[in-house]
């Protein structure tokens, strides 16, 4: 490896200065700011606050609601990140098989990836909206009582489907180089030892993929628990009731909507807990991921 | 057990024709040699039989079928791949016994036959390691105990030991040869060593270019090689071949040399081709051409000069004694063998 050794010493400070700044006053600020503002608790008109220790955290935690906020998370989490990765494997296994355009093919596929999330969440919320959406008629004429604005069900259904959406560009990248790097000779020797495809798929390319699933269902449930605010907002809002309220969105809703910013910082807290926990755990697995060869 | 036929074999990779019409027939427990340089279509002709790629016209059948159509699993084979193609995420037990688990045979005998195996490859200490902890050449025999386990009609083999360094692959050549006589198994096997083409073919199908050029016995191939690419591509080091032409019984030679040689019904322009022994050395002139010795190689029991033909520029190779005092600048008086003389056409490169 080779170093680049600086001649002076305030050089590298000055250009690492802007990233730290951005850092600083974006990330570790308004950290501390939570830190602090999760035991304190202010008067109602925000002018005195007081220090309370943890009992912003007892009280959140024994709150019905946030214990829903809980429930729909884990939900929201795992069917996301479930049908991004079944979805986009299934469309990386297929796109495996095209022999003409395929470059055009994943092109198109990665496409959804660049839409903002809150434009992504429109764009279902007007497909299936259950006065005008073009794709909710047909749900209707197929018996399916579909109201999303009503129905937590349904408008669970959607923001998932929303969000799964948006993902599927990202696994299907993964999935892709994840199935180039497996060598053909290994399925065509399953093949001569009498494997159908569907066999060597279950018993071969399955179990050389687990790296590349294991990474992208950490980096998936990370994505469905903290990035999926601007879906939820712009499709459904949290509601109908509080059906699809998330953690993180119920954060929001505490804080900047009903401006109780004692357990709003106690709940960011303990959102910061999961995202250290995640990523902890993500650098010590993905590290030294499950490697084969 | 199965006899493998070709008839007519061609291939071609979007209008490149790649394999020219092959046909040859297999006996059944015969090995034979698919041996050529790199890039003749070897690997196009066994993976053809292995029903890895597509017959693009001819046929090929395995034991009385046709299998043009079917699939690499209805045919009955098993085949050796070059990088061994183990499952990395399987043990060599799970390895070998891949194959007989979808054969949906009992656990008792998928076990008998995988102990078997590995018996006969001595691989018992291994059985529960993946492939990652095993060293070029022990994985190598698990590929061949994959193959062997499943007692297929037909052996095919692509370049098992080109991974190997020298002294293994002389071993599990050996070992080859033997297992062979041990299963009888009918064994198309691939390389571009012609050593390991020479001791082990039973037959050989010295190709290039996608044209079989002789489908012979390694002896055959030897001494009478069929065309010029063929005698200049088997044997090491390789036989001398030169323009050279015959006139009433003598045959000219480069620099302007003539020798007679007996019965000699070869006339006009030839390519001559010598084998490095055949060379006959003489202590003094007379019906000889000299040779200015280059360079000296011993290596042990003989040695190797290389030299010119005296006034040309034509290279020649010879076959030294291990005892010999030649050495570079030596003027040597060679003699032509009558009865060990190849001739090739200039034109096709056939033997005439
Ligand atoms: N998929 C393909 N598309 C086009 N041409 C191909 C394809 N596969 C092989 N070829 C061509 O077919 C010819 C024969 O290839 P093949 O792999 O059979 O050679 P080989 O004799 O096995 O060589 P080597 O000793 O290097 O393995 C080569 O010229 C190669 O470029
Ligand atoms: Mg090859």
């Amino acid at each position: 490896m080779r170093r680049t050794v600086f001649p002076h010493k305030v050089l590298p400070w000055l250009l690492l200065a802007p990233q730290l700044a951005i850092t600083l006053i974006f990330f570790y600020w308004p950290a501390a700011q939570a830190f602090r503002q999760s035991v304190l608790k202010e008067d109602p008109f925000g002018l005195s606050s007081t220090f309370v220790g943890l009992a912003n955290f007892r009280k959140v935690l024994s709150d019905p609601n946030y214990l829903n906020a809980v429930q729909v998370t884990v939900v929201f989490s795992l069917l996301v990140a479930f049908s991004a990765l079944a979805i986009a494997l299934f469309l990386a296994v297929q796109a495996e098989k095209i022999i003409r355009g395929k470059g055009f093919y994943r092109t198109l596929m990665i496409w959804p990836y660049a839409v903002a999330p809150a434009i992504a969440g429109m764009l279902w919320l007007f497909m299936f909206n259950p006065s005008f959406g073009t794709l909710a008629w047909p749900l209707r004429q197929l018996g399916i009582d579909w109201n999303p604005l009503l129905d937590g069900d349904d408008a669970m259904a959607l923001v998932v489907a929303a969000a799964t959406w948006k993902q599927i560009s990202y696994n299907f990248l993964f999935f892709v180089a994840g199935l180039q790097a497996i060598p053909k000779s290994l399925l065509e020797a399953a093949a001569i030892d009498g494997a159908s495809r569907r066999h060597a798929f279950w018993t071969i390319v399955f179990p050389l993929l687990a790296p590349t699933t294991f990474f992208l269902l950490v980096v998936n449930t990370v994505y469905a628990l903290f990035d999926t605010f601007g879906i939820i907002h712009a499709v459904t809002g949290g509601g109908p009731g509080k059906s699809t309220e998330t953690l993180v969105y119920k954060v929001y809703n505490d804080g900047f909507v009903n401006l109780i910013m004692g357990d709003s910082a106690a709940q960011s807290v303990i959102l910061m807990v999961i995202v250290i926990t995640l990523t902890a755990f993500q650098f010590r697995f993905i590290e030294r991921r499950v490697h084969y060869g | 057990m199965a006899r493998i036929q070709l008839q007519d074999v061609r291939k071609s990779y979007a209008g490149q024709q790649v394999i020219h019409g092959i046909t040859t027939d297999i006996a059944d427990g015969e090995f034979v040699v698919i041996v050529g340089p790199s890039g003749c279509g070897k690997s196009t002709l066994l993976r053809m039989v292995a029903g890895l790629e597509d017959i693009t016209s001819g046929t090929i059948s395995i034991g009385d079928r046709v299998v043009n159509g079917l699939e690499p699993r209805a045919r009955d084979i098993a085949m050796v791949f070059q990088n061994y193609a183990l499952y990395p995420h399987m043990t060599v037990r799970e390895n070998m016994a891949y194959g007989l688990k979808i054969a949906r045979m009992s656990k008792a005998d998928i076990d008998a036959a995988v102990a078997k195996a590995a018996a006969m490859l001595e691989l018992e200490p291994y059985l529960d390691r993946k492939p990652r902890a095993l060293s070029g050449g022990q994985r190598q025999r698990v590929a061949m105990g994959r193959a062997l386990v499943r007692e297929p009609a037909a052996f095919l083999l692509d370049e098992p030991l080109s991974n190997l360094d020298a002294k293994l692959r002389v071993q599990m050549r050996l070992q080859i040869r033997d297992l062979h006589q041990r299963t009888g198994q009918t064994t198309l096997y691939v390389t571009h060593d012609q050593v390991e083409a020479m001791t082990l073919a039973d037959r050989l199908i010295v190709m290039e270019k996608g044209v079989a050029q002789q489908i012979a016995t390694p002896h055959e191939v030897y001494t009478t090689p069929a065309t010029e690419f063929v005698a200049g591509f088997i044997g090491s080091p390789a036989m001398n071949i030169f323009d050279a032409r015959c006139e009433d019984g003598a045959v000219l030679l480069p620099g302007g040399h003539r020798v007679t040689v007996a019965d000699q019904a070869v006339s006009g322009d030839v390519r001559l081709g010598l084998r490095p022994e055949d060379i006959e050395i003489q202590p003094e002139a007379g019906n000889t051409f000299p040779i200015v010795l280059r360079s000296v190689e011993w290596l042990g029991a003989d040695a190797f000069g290389y030299g010119v033909i005296e006034n040309s520029d034509t290279q020649v190779t010879l076959r030294l004694a291990g005892n010999t005092h030649a050495a570079r600048g030596d003027r040597l008086h060679v003699a032509l063998p009558g009865d060990r003389l190849h001739f090739f056409s200039p034109q096709d490169g056939r033997r005439i």
